[in-house]
């Protein structure tokens, strides 16, 4: 296995504190390794700008490829292009659904439109019923929004498409 | 970032006031934490103004940046007084009832939403990367606070009041969005800034069809407008959210988390 894939296998071991099933490689979160004489340098990129998690993240960055026998790493943060829940891998989508969490569709023109107020459909992680309805565009993190299951009447929280 | 000393000057201004604005505002939302109308709500004004504050502190470490004093955007947010402050005089009003805030919120938010769009050409790379990031979130945002004007607006006799009256308030300090003067001039020029002047005519067809929407009145042209925030000219609202915010930091210096 080449350095670089090596790196991001390591950093595989780094989950979202707030999501602990996903890891930051599937999230898109990492967006590159780069490998110099002198450093390696880790490129991130946040979901949500007020992410409390970010900083966690970074240190925890550091602290796997310390362990895994890296030395000299520098963590850095790009905006551009901005993190976009597309990014997520279909293995993520499995995960987050299995976890309770309903995957993000693909962004489309009702997320892009502020004014274009169409309710999405979300299939219910439960029971798979496309009979729920949004309670709030804001749920317990910045990234999920709060649903609610008319079929099995279960309460679910949908990772919102941005 | 090669910068002359005039362009770094403006940019440092300019900075501040786009950092000021999402700071106090977000500042501003947060009060709003515990007090909900609902919980939902509470947890949606949780969400927008972690996400202003998010937004704010890029502008501000961007700034720091540009000053090259090595200032923080800490240092920024809690060691600079009321009259060094750039932000709108509508972001630092107080909240009001939930209709007031859901008011502010819209009107604020349509102007952040085009601003966020133009400045994604900004020459400027960081600036413009700040935007692109930013405007995510203004759009789910101004999604949330149109819904709420639309539905108080439109919605009982009692709602009605309440936010024509919010309308009526707030109307006086719109204008200032809108308003340029020479240092974002000189950065427009640049291709770093947007003209604050262009925007006017997208945010009133924007505002005005979801105020109709709402069957609320649109205030008229004449009256009093405030004018003079991005000089550091505030309402008295300023300081006491300032003493409140700046408070601990500068009281105990070497506080940590």
């Amino acid at each position: 296995m080449k350095k670089e894939e090596q790196i991001i296998q390591a950093l595989r071991q780094v989950k979202d504190p707030e999501v602990p099933v996903l890891d930051i490689v599937e999230m898109g979160i990492v967006r590159g390794v780069e490998i110099t004489e002198s450093q390696i340098i880790i490129t991130i990129t946040p979901t949500y700008t007020g992410c409390p998690a970010m900083r966690v993240i970074e240190e925890e960055i550091n602290q796997v490829l310390k362990t895994e026998g890296y030395e000299n790493v520098e963590v850095k943060t790009v905006l551009f292009p901005a993190w976009t829940t597309d990014w997520l891998t279909e293995e993520a989508r499995l995960k987050l659904k299995a976890y309770g969490i309903a995957p993000p569709e693909k962004v489309n023109e009702v997320d892009l439109n502020p004014f274009n107020w169409e309710e999405k459909k979300v299939a219910c992680p439960f029971c798979e019923s496309m009979n729920t309805s949004l309670t709030s565009q804001f749920g317990s993190t910045a990234c999920k929004a709060l649903y609610y299951c008319n079929n099995c009447q279960q309460p679910f929280e949908h990772f919102k498409c941005i | 970032m090669k910068l002359d000393k005039q362009t770094q000057s403006d940019l440092f201004d300019y900075l501040l006031r786009l950092g000021d604005d999402r700071l106090i505002l977000g500042h501003r939302v947060s009060e709003w934490c515990g007090h909900g109308p609902i919980l939902e709500e509470d947890i949606a004004l949780s969400n927008i103004a972690l996400d202003l504050i998010g937004q704010s502190i890029n502008f501000l470490s961007l700034a720091g940046k540009v000053e090259g004093q090595g200032r923080t955007e800490d240092d920024l947010a809690y060691h600079r007084d009321a009259l060094d402050f750039k932000n709108l005089m509508l972001v630092e009003q107080p909240n009001g009832d939930f209709g007031f805030t859901m008011v502010r919120q819209f009107l604020f938010d349509a102007y952040s939403l085009l601003l966020m769009e133009a400045l994604q050409a900004s020459e400027l790379k960081e600036l413009a990367a700040i935007a692109g990031k930013a405007l995510k979130e203004v759009r789910y945002h101004l999604r949330h606070s149109s819904q709420w004007v639309l539905r108080l607006g439109d919605g009982t006799e009692e709602s009605h009041r309440r936010v024509q009256n919010a309308l009526d308030d707030l109307w006086m300090y719109t204008r200032e969005m809108f308003e340029s003067d020479e240092v974002e001039q000189r950065l427009v020029q640049k291709g770093i800034a947007v003209d604050s002047t262009s925007l006017k005519s997208g945010w009133e067809s924007m505002v005005f069809q979801i105020l109709k929407q709402a069957t609320l009145e649109i205030p008229g042209e004449q009256g009093y407008y405030s004018s003079g925030s991005r000089q550091g000219i505030h309402t008295e609202h300023l300081g006491y959210i300032l003493a409140d915010m700046q408070f601990l930091p500068r009281a105990y210096p070497d506080a940590k988390w």
